[in-house]
């Protein structure tokens, strides 16, 4: 099958640092695929560069056969290529039905705002937001904006969803819930590229794995592989740890390990 | 004005309950009362339009305008000059309306990529650069001496009545403008603009070209007002025309009635304009520091505007507390 989106040897430099470096990489229809690395690896850059928020310093973007390269954040989500935000980023004095209501008017080609606020109503039911719907955004709490940051992506009826991170700040019960929740977006046929530092979500729900440290794609495959992959372990947890793990003798990133992996995912 | 009772949404709904009977009443006063009374309701339509048109680049997207005597003051020297030209006078406002258009699109692609104070320093920039422009292109606009303008024939009171009526008729399209922009695609992607740009654009909302559709929205009504004034007073000059003050006045009438309502604004300049003339017949020399002292009481007692979402919860708070406390 041909790539939905292809990603060229990107680039983007801050200042004479390069924040991401020659990265390749495809996403096929109806994958999920995992991209993780430590604090500061690049991720929520490449993301930017894929959605346009930031212009590529070299490189190409290509979804659906087209170069996407110079598109800006509207363009992309008006193509069907969505994202969430790391740091939530709701209308805070509008309700939950009115954010959701603006991704499917604008982004997801709604005819009108009563159109727009139906199609709400239905991804409001699929997080699981319905009952706040005519709460205002900034009442609500974090792992509510959350879902409210996912419905208002879902309401743009992407092809491809970038999600930033979208269980961090959550505990182990919401974090379940959150993973059924991807798993049927997902069977809903968008393909998923996730940012996420908790291994028992990657493990649980990718097909695939990238791995970005230090703005480089160090390794990608299948999330086994590459989690046992000494480079890995070494970027990923840091020589101090990697040695730690040489006198226990256990993989560092094991599949059973329900909990953060020791970059943390508790930030946000 | 940061209350997390639900939506905004409501108190803007309940604008025509109001807004009729107002129209009304402002309709029958050149009828019933004298030349005075007549100009004085002329002044609050034309600030009603005036702020009406500022409350959508201010109030819906959120931006700190100060262009609004820059739009008025190229309505009124278009309006003018098209005039002497031999434009007939209505005509004539049209035109200086399209020019005006014309001229925030351009400005707005150049300054709406400020944000904040900066957008702010801009757009009153403007201003005092028209004013510059008009004093010193003697050949076209008369320099400092300014433009005299045929004058309106059938005598004061009949010219009273149809310059009050012009205004009367801007501050209505102004008004259902708003309400039109209230329920359609483009207002609800400027309110997603004021409350988070970089949101907005993640959603699909196309931010620069709906900001500078906002901003030729709120310069098109300045572009008339401009022209219908000049006509009205047959003589402009550049301080009178790119007034400073004027600038500064119509968002704190916007304020007063609640930036963001929808015809707020049009209850603002109403008052405004009702407390400007009482003390200025009475106190002269200080009319102008009644403008810093409203400003003071606005930041102060009603950041959200006379229809503002917080006054009347804040004031029915009170009264319950109040009657609490008496019983
Ligand atoms: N706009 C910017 N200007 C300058 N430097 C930036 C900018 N955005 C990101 N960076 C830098 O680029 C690097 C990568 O940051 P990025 O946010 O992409 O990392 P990340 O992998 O998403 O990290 P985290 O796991 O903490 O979210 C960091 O060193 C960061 O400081
Ligand atoms: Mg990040």
């Amino acid at each position: 099958m041909s790539p939905l989106l292809r990603v060229e040897g990107v680039s983007r430099y801050f200042g004479g640092v390069a924040a991401v470096n020659k990265v390749s990489f495809e996403l096929a229809p109806g994958e999920i695929v995992g991209l993780i690395g430590p604090n500061g690896a690049g991720k929520t850059t490449l993301v930017n560069l894929v959605t346009g928020v930031l212009r590529p310093s070299a490189g190409r973007v290509w979804f659906e056969g087209a170069d996407v390269t110079a598109q800006r954040p509207w363009q992309a989500s008006r193509r069907g290529l969505a994202r969430t935000f790391q740091i939530v980023q709701p209308f805070p004095q509008m309700t939950v039905l009115e954010n959701v209501a603006a991704g499917a008017l604008f982004g997801g080609g709604a005819a009108s705002r009563p159109e727009a606020e139906d199609v709400a109503m239905e991804f409001l039911e699929f997080v699981g937001l319905a009952p706040l719907a005519e709460r205002s955004a900034m009442s609500l709490t974090l792992p509510s904006r959350k879902r409210l940051e996912l419905a208002k992506s879902l309401a743009m009826r992407p092809k491809v969803l970038l999600l930033d991170e979208v269980n961090a700040g959550l505990n182990s019960a919401e974090i379940g819930a959150a993973i059924e929740l991807i798993r049927q977006i997902a069977a809903r046929g968008v393909t998923i590229m996730l940012i996420e530092h908790l291994m028992k979500v990657v493990f649980s729900l990718c097909d695939r794995l990238l791995v970005l440290h230090h703005g480089e794609l160090i390794a990608q495959g299948d999330p086994r592989a590459v989690a046992s992959d000494p480079a890995v372990v070494k970027a990923y947890l840091g020589s101090k740890y990697a040695a730690q793990e040489q006198q226990v003798g256990a993989g560092p990133v094991d599949a059973a390990d329900p909990v953060d992996t020791p970059s943390g995912g508790g930030h946000d | 004005m940061k209350s997390s009772i639900s939506s905004v949404r409501r108190p803007r709904r309940q604008g025509l309950v109001w807004f009729v009977p107002l129209a009304i009443a402002l309709a029958l006063v050149p009828l019933f009362f004298n030349n005075y009374y007549a100009q004085q309701a002329t002044f609050v339509c034309m600030y009603a339009a005036l702020a009406l048109s500022w409350n959508v680049i201010g109030g819906f997207t959120g931006y700190p305008s100060f262009s609004t005597a820059a739009f008025v003051g190229l309505g009124a020297y278009a309006g003018a000059i098209l005039q002497n030209a031999g434009m007939p006078m209505m005509l004539a406002w049209v035109a200086a309306t399209a020019v005006t258009a014309l001229f925030a699109a351009v400005l707005g692609y150049a300054i709406l990529r400020m944000k904040g104070h900066y957008f702010a320093i801009g757009s009153i920039a403007i201003v005092e650069s028209m004013r510059l422009l008009a004093s010193s292109w003697s050949s076209l606009t008369g320099g400092g001496e300014g433009l005299n303008l045929p004058i309106f024939p059938g005598g004061p009171d009949h010219a009273g009545r149809v310059f009050f009526y012009a205004m009367f008729v801007v501050m209505i399209v102004a008004a259902m403008m708003s309400l039109w922009l209230d329920r359609s695609r483009l207002g609800f992607g400027l309110r997603c603009v004021q409350q988070n740009e970089d949101a907005a654009d993640m959603v699909g909302v196309n931010v620069n070209a709906s900001k500078i559709a906002a901003f030729v929205l709120s310069a098109l009504f300045c572009g008339t007002t401009g022209a219908i004034s000049a006509s009205w007073v047959s003589y402009i000059s550049p301080p009178d025309a790119f007034s400073i003050l004027m600038t500064l006045k119509v968002p704190v009438m916007a304020l007063l009635g609640g930036a963001g309502t929808v015809l707020g604004p049009v209850l603002g300049a109403l008052v405004f304009v009702l407390v400007e003339q009482t003390l200025m017949s009475r106190f002269l020399d200080y009319s102008q520091a009644m403008l810093g002292v409203i400003i003071v009481f606005l930041i102060f007692f009603l950041p959200g505007g006379l229809l503002g979402a917080g006054l009347f919860e804040r004031l029915s708070g009170r009264l319950a507390r109040l009657r609490r406390a008496s019983a």
